[in-house]
């Protein structure tokens, strides 16, 4: 066993997952520290978006998933039975590849979690929205109109809302997945400025397919392959002087 | 013809506060001024020590070559940073090819300091009044320092016309070049006795002459980057317009 004492925010080891017969992640090890982005990379298929889904246990529920290995989270096993997934999933927020706001005002969709925790109090709600809309850069664009339907914004709008939702119910990590490709490219730049922003108080782990996208919001990138994790390192090392060469084939395009 | 450096009208799409790569660019042109800032002290010690013939100021020179030479390397690597993981286009990617450029020609010019300097080390004894006079090397070592500093205030305002007045004002620094032959090699026939003196001399001069073609290349990326016209290889004329 290690000596190190240090907890790692996550700390995933020889995890291995399978749908039915099929074993879609291959004994991947990987660990996570705290205010960090993290870019997970890969062809489709490669297991990046499984893996970021077994952070949250969203993959439960998918007939035939059989998981082996364990993931830590502060230094706390969240498959242990004792996790009750709600909790967890306060802990970890997610945000999703298309935006998905609730069909109900601005104001409604960023205290939802709130309100399913049973918290009605109009200062504490009005004052989680000022916040997370401030956090998730959108307040100056919303703050007169807090009861207009969320659908009625634009695409990088409502990502926007959707992570201001997220972050209303203080999670400590941020799940992403691709959660700018539906944008156009100003929305895509302000979703990777808040990233980059966000970093100083979550821990954030983004999917993208896009190489570019990888390069400037993250610090370390973990390039899976067919289920495996075949390199994880500073997102520098990686761009400049990739180890192995399937890395380099990957992310030059050179694939196939 | 639109008036050079001209912006681009970009309003709609900028906002009141800096992106990563804007920041990640502030910091290149500050770490390059630094850089700049070295070279031309660099070479004023140079000057002074050639002047006063001192030796200890030379040997300061030489040690100094090698901070210079770490933060050239620093900003090769924070340019390549930035190319892997911002991929910047249009007048990013021209900024960040002019700083790599530029970069080059100012460790180039740090070198040749050091070059002076060794020179310096190396003299038996404080170099003639005569000739250092005559060879008009203190007026040419003026002119390459006000040069240097030129483009570097050129780059600073993002102003092509002061660029563009490096090309003419280089041709001094030529002229001190060429004129430099005669006078030495008189010099020489003269005081047969200080021909080691006459050819450190006229190896300084051909060094001087080397920053005053650095400033001309580093002239050239500041016009890339701000108007992405390439002037390289093009006649002093067309440089000018």
């Amino acid at each position: 066993m290690v000596t190190d004492m240090t907890t790692h925010k996550l700390d995933a080891q020889n995890v291995n997952v399978y749908y039915d017969q099929a074993h879609v992640i291959r004994d991947v090890s990987l660990t996570i520290e705290a205010n960090t982005v993290t870019a997970f990379i890969g062809p489709s298929g490669c297991g990046k978006s499984t893996f970021l889904r077994l952070i949250n246990r969203m993959n439960d529920y998918i007939d035939g998933f059989r998981k082996t290995g364990t993931i830590l989270i502060d230094g706390e096993d969240i498959y242990d039975k004792k996790v009750r997934v709600e909790e967890l999933r306060k802990k970890i927020g997610m945000v999703f590849q298309k935006p998905n706001p609730f069909p109900k005002s601005i104001y409604e969709n960023v205290i939802y979690g709130l309100r399913i925790q049973g918290i009605n109090k109009k200062s504490i709600l009005d004052e989680t929205v000022e916040r997370s809309l401030r956090r998730a850069a959108i307040w100056d664009e919303v703050k007169d109109n807090l009861n207009k339907s969320a659908l009625s914004l634009s695409g990088g709008q409502q990502q926007r809302i959707c992570i201001a939702r997220t972050l209303a119910v203080e999670p400590s990590i941020v799940l992403m997945d691709e959660p700018a490709s539906a944008l156009d490219p100003i929305s895509t730049a302000k979703i990777e400025e808040l990233i980059h922003e966000l970093k100083s108080q979550y821990t954030i782990i983004i999917v993208t397919h896009n190489m570019q996208q990888a390069g400037r919001v993250s610090d370390k990138v973990a390039f899976f392959y067919i289920g495996e994790l075949i390199e994880y390192s500073a997102t520098k090392e990686i761009f400049i002087n990739p180890k192995k060469e399937l890395t380099q084939n990957y992310i030059t395009g050179r694939f196939g | 013809m639109e008036a050079p450096g001209k912006p681009i009208e970009s309003n709609a799409l900028k906002s009141d506060t800096m992106t990563h790569l804007e920041e990640e660019l502030t910091m290149l042109k500050s770490e390059i001024t630094v850089m700049w800032q070295m070279v031309i002290s660099q070479l004023y010690k140079t000057r002074e020590a050639l002047l006063e013939f001192d030796k200890d100021l030379a040997r300061e020179v030489v040690s100094a070559e090698k901070r210079v030479n770490s933060l050239e390397l620093k900003i090769d690597r924070d340019c390549e940073n930035i190319f892997a993981l911002f991929n910047p286009v249009a007048v990013d990617l021209r900024t960040v090819l002019a700083i790599l450029k530029i970069n080059n020609n100012l460790e180039r010019s740090g070198d040749i300091a050091e070059g002076i300097a060794k020179y310096i080390i190396v003299a038996d004894h404080p170099f003639d009044a005569e000739i250092l006079e005559k060879t008009e090397i203190l007026r040419m070592y003026d002119e390459t320092n006000n040069i240097l500093e030129d483009v570097l205030k050129a780059f600073e305002t993002e102003d092509t016309r002061l660029a563009r007045s490096i090309f003419k004002r280089d041709e001094v620094v030529d002229d001190i070049n060429v004129k430099s032959n005669a006078v030495v090699a008189e010099f020489m026939r003269n005081h047969p006795e200080k021909i080691e003196e006459g050819l450190y001399l006229i190896s300084m001069i051909r060094k001087l002459e080397r920053v005053g073609d650095h400033c001309k290349n580093i002239a050239e990326e500041i016009i890339f980057n701000i108007e992405a016209k390439v002037l390289k290889h093009k006649s002093k004329k067309k440089k000018e317009e």
